[in-house]
């Protein structure tokens, strides 16, 4: 078994449409490759439209029409099944389903039914991946809620007498109570406040350190990904234009584009002028030629406009899709941890 | 001194359910708060969701009427039964920036009639050069130019672009005061400073004061002068914004900070927060208290 979860090549996922005979087509995910080794957190960090929903999308085998997986392959490993999400059967797919890959989802009341209590929900979802009935079934989830810290009557309420926080709390035990070895993440924390934040996303690590499996945490939020993962991607017009070890991406970064994402957060302490990123996405249909950020790029020479970078190594286990990555500064310097200076840890 | 904003003891309570099942919420608790004409501030009001943040700001915009206590406006009681007349020159001097500009926006009319509307309205013009005049004026405050806006629709424009065209919309009638209630927690990152900066540089340039709201600490101590944090609707701590987030003095306020995700040790995967001041700051909800000056300026919440 190799150390790779998944390995994505090539990949390219578009959304073809054809509405009165005019052709349409968005290229959301064009030419990825990356994989993701067993038991990390890799976190993926992209604006909206930027096609990391799509990418999502892709990984979890939820890929409906128009989008259309037009090249390349998504490999998983599972232990005991191997699936190409490019060429699965429905059948693989459905065993892979739960059992193997999860989902924690953003809005936690909308994917709660909210006129079934919880363990009704947990029935639904789990019962047939864990092929459990009954009270076996009940035990073994209420075993799960505990690890999670909730209490086992959760499962007699139904979704709106519970707060946010533990909302999304059932929803993380909903997704790992199979113990999945992939888990992808999509924002679970954005509509939580920060302090109910902290605490799901030191759950969310607990639960990975503990089952061993690998999560694929997106947000567009760098602070997050700070503390959440091992490793971080980023993505940009539908393509990886970073990817390296979480620390390294904030104090080294070779793109301008994490440069600046890095760069552009507000520290307390520290009140600077934080410079802003002018211009705004593009427009996926007709992404502009060369290096897709070349039109916000600080840095953008002559070659960029026409030519695409190849997403090459630049370190150690990082790799950097920009002709100048030898010339990115990074904006920030790193600092002495918090606690160094005075302040609570 | 001239008060541009006066919040005196402002409580406000709703009411929920029928008339067996009533229950009473109290979303905001004697608040006070004032804000000069002469020197243009941010004020920051932060808190979580169900703090009675947006409901203050809702009272101060004169959309919800306070159930005791009293706001004023230079001067002049914000309430909303006054004359139409009245109701407009008010409307003319406290603007709303609002959370999300995708809903702001009507998708289906374009950017210039929405901004026209207002400048018709509120600048009482008609003639197509003065509209064009007073439109552009407030876009190129924000960064934009009409010529950019004219004819476009909503969807046309980023999150980024869209947040400031409602913000030059804001700015037509030359308000003195801007409440802008979370103006970038919908917008993307790489866009957010912008319109951070964008609300400096229209306190330091151009004299507007902005009551900021927010959850995020980090803005708050970005662009603020004095903020106010609130709990369960009740003013914790208040002062001035670097002397308190350097070191604040309330549990829930120390809380909040300790909650912040700092960027410093990346990679660390440091995340865990002590229980005891989770337990301590959730004990004081629902205590009245009362709030003490300090030395250095602030006021805290004593028990």
């Amino acid at each position: 078994m190799s150390d790779d979860l998944l390995k994505v090549e090539g990949l390219k996922a578009y959304y073809q449409m054809n509405y009165f005979g005019v052709r349409r087509e968005v290229r959301a995910v064009d030419d990825i490759t990356m994989s993701i080794r067993r038991n990390e957190i890799y976190g993926i960090a992209g604006e909206s439209s930027s096609g990391k929903t799509s990418f999502i999308k892709v990984l979890a085998a939820a890929i409906r029409p128009p989008m259309r997986i037009v090249d390349g392959s998504v490999k998983y490993e599972f232990k005991g099944l191997a699936v190409d999400v490019a060429t699965a059967t429905p059948e693989q797919i459905e065993a892979m389903r739960w059992k193997h890959l999860s989902y924690i989802m953003q809005g936690s009341m909308s994917v709660l039914n909210p006129i079934r209590r919880i363990g009704r929900t947990f029935e639904d979802f789990a019962a047939r991946p864990l092929g459990l009935r009954g009270a076996a079934f009940r035990q073994r989830v209420i075993g799960h809620l505990e690890r999670l810290k909730l209490p086992a009557d959760v499962l007699n309420a139904y979704p709106h007498e519970l707060s946010g926080g533990m909302r999304q709390r059932v929803t993380i035990g909903l997704a790992t109570v199979c113990h999945p070895e992939f888990i992808i993440a999509d924002e679970p924390t954005t509509a939580l406040d920060v302090v109910v934040q902290k605490e799901v996303l030191g759950l969310i690590r607990e639960i990975q350190q503990d089952m061993g499996s690998s999560v694929v945490f997106v947000t567009h939020d760098m602070s997050v990904h700070a503390n959440m993962t091992d490793r971080v991607g980023i993505i940009y017009a539908g393509r990886l234009v970073e990817e390296g070890p979480t620390r390294q991406m904030f104090f080294a970064p070779k793109h301008p584009y994490t440069a600046h994402l890095v760069a552009s957060l507000p520290r307390i302490g520290d009140t600077a002028q934080r410079p802003a990123l002018e211009g705004r996405p593009p427009n996926l249909a007709e992404p502009p030629a060369g290096c897709r950020f070349h039109p916000r790029c600080p840095l953008a020479v002559d070659k960029c406009k026409t030519e695409v970078p190849p997403l090459v190594d630049v370190a150690n286990d990082h790799r950097s899709a920009c002709w100048r990555s030898a010339d990115v500064q990074p904006l920030v310097a790193p600092q002495a941890p918090q606690a160094a200076r005075g302040v609570m840890a | 001194m001239t008060t541009l904003l006066d919040v005196r003891d402002v409580s406000k309570r709703f009411t929920m359910g029928g008339l067996l099942s009533r229950k009473v919420v109290a979303a905001v608790q004697d608040a006070s708060l004032s804000l000069d004409v002469e020197t243009p501030e941010i004020f920051t009001i932060i808190g979580e969701s169900g703090s009675g943040k947006t409901t203050l700001a809702r009272m101060i915009l004169g959309l919800e009427l306070p159930t005791s206590g009293e706001i004023s406006f230079r001067g002049k009681t914000v309430s909303q039964r006054v004359s139409r007349q009245e109701r407009l020159d008010f409307m003319a001097n406290v603007q709303p920036v609002f959370q999300n500009p995708f809903e702001a926006f009507n998708p289906l009319k374009r950017i210039d009639r929405y901004l026209e509307a207002t400048a018709a309205r509120f600048l009482k013009l008609s003639q197509r050069d003065d509209l064009d005049a007073a439109m552009d004026g407030a876009l190129q405050k924000v960064g934009l130019s009409l010529v950019e806006v004219r004819g476009r629709y909503p969807h046309e424009l980023s999150g980024g672009q869209l947040q400031r065209a409602a913000i030059a919309r804001a700015l037509i009638p030359n308000p003195p005061l801007l409440v802008a209630d979370e103006p970038v927690s919908m917008v993307d990152a790489s866009l957010r400073m912008s319109i951070v900066n964008l609300l400096k540089s229209l306190r330091d340039d151009f004299g507007v004061s902005v009551i900021y709201i927010t959850h995020d600490l980090a803005t708050a101590y970005y662009i603020s002068n004095r903020l106010i944090i609130m709990q369960r609707g009740r003013i914790v701590e208040m002062g001035d914004a670097r002397t308190v987030l350097d070191n604040p003095e309330h549990p829930y306020s120390r809380l909040l900070k300790a909650s912040v995700l700092s960027t410093e040790d990346a990679g660390a995967g440091k995340l865990a927060t002590d229980p005891g001041m989770v337990k301590l700051a959730g004990e004081l909800v629902g205590k009245a208290g009362r709030l003490v000056d300090r030395a250095d300026g602030r006021m805290v919440r004593v028990y």
